[in-house]
């Protein structure tokens, strides 16, 4: 009974705050809905005995991609309501494709026939569900898995690349070549003449 | 009512979805709401792959969902990246002036 409650609570706080994600004026209060969503959804994930993804979703969404998020709308010195005009005349547009798409969903799963649900394999009860994934993370699937850290390592080069600013204008202290000097790259020792001086080319 | 099965989580998915498809009309001029309904997509597609996960005795799903996490992550990484330095040359981040590359 507390789990049906749960659930339905847990998913009228999902819907709302999605809601409010895409319909809120100020950005900021989106980043701050969607976090609320991801925590609502993490709930359900409980619910469903997916407690790993849970507090993974918690950790990823909203420990990095959504402060990622709050950085970049505050950091971008835009005129947001702006953004805003003229949005109005999509919604019949929107509201006709959204319909469309759910009413197909749903009709999709009253007529999808429940499988037959085999028997419970015995790795998902007998131990917690954080060995049981990496049971088979490490071994069913560990090729899509390094494939994903490759995707990872791909996505911050990218995005170092595409943020990084070399500056010409900028003074700034390159320990390289401090380092690399040589004393008699910048030196000379000679011996002085008497009457000749010294050549200074 | 009294008993949550898989269609009821199949339901909420559905609507979470819509929701992300009509954010995009919603805010078709600005980027980042763009990608936060995208954001909220994933996430009803996690929510699917959880519950079939969950109810077919199967962890495939949650294997997946980690996949779709890390692809999520990267794809905001890069997105607001390229946001960033589109800001810096334009000074603007309209989807209307993206289409620059037309020609």
């Amino acid at each position: 009974m507390i789990g049906v409650i749960a659930f339905y609570l847990f998913s009228f706080v999902l819907l709302l705050s999605a809601f409010f994600v895409i319909t809120s004026r100020n950005p900021v209060y989106s980043v701050l809905f969607l976090i609320l969503a991801f925590f609502n959804a993490a709930g359900l994930f409980v619910l469903l005995g997916a407690e790993f993804i849970a507090m993974i979703l918690v950790i990823v969404y909203v420990g990095a991609v959504a402060v990622l998020f709050l950085f970049v709308v505050m950091m971008l010195d835009v005129n947001f309501s702006d953004l805003r005009k003229g949005a109005m005349q999509y919604v019949p547009f929107g509201l006709l494709m959204g319909g469309g798409l759910l009413a197909e969903l749903v009709l999709l799963y009253r007529a999808w026939p429940v499988p037959h649900v085999p028997e419970p394999v015995d790795v998902t009860l007998s131990v917690d569900n954080t060995s049981a994934l990496g049971a088979v993370l490490y071994t069913d699937y560990v090729f899509p898995f390094q494939v994903s850290g490759l995707i990872l390592l791909v996505a911050m080069i990218g995005a170092i690349v595409l943020t990084l600013r070399v500056r010409s204008s900028v003074l700034r202290q390159k320990v390289g070549d401090q380092v690399a000097r040589k004393s008699g790259d910048v030196m000379k020792i000679e011996k002085v003449l008497k009457g000749a001086g010294v050549d200074h080319a | 009512m009294l008993e949550i099965s898989l269609f009821h989580y199949l339901t909420l998915a559905a609507i979470l979805f819509t929701m992300g498809v009509f954010g995009i009309f919603l805010n078709r001029k600005n980027v980042i709401v763009i990608l936060m309904s995208i954001e909220l997509m994933l996430l009803a597609v996690n929510i699917n792959f959880v519950a079939f996960s969950s109810f077919l005795h199967d962890l495939g799903g949650q294997v997946f969902t980690m996949f779709i996490l890390t692809v999520a992550a990267a794809e905001a990484a890069i997105g607001l990246a390229i946001l960033v330095s589109f800001f810096r040359n334009k000074g603007s981040i309209a989807v209307e002036d993206i289409s620059s590359l037309k020609g």
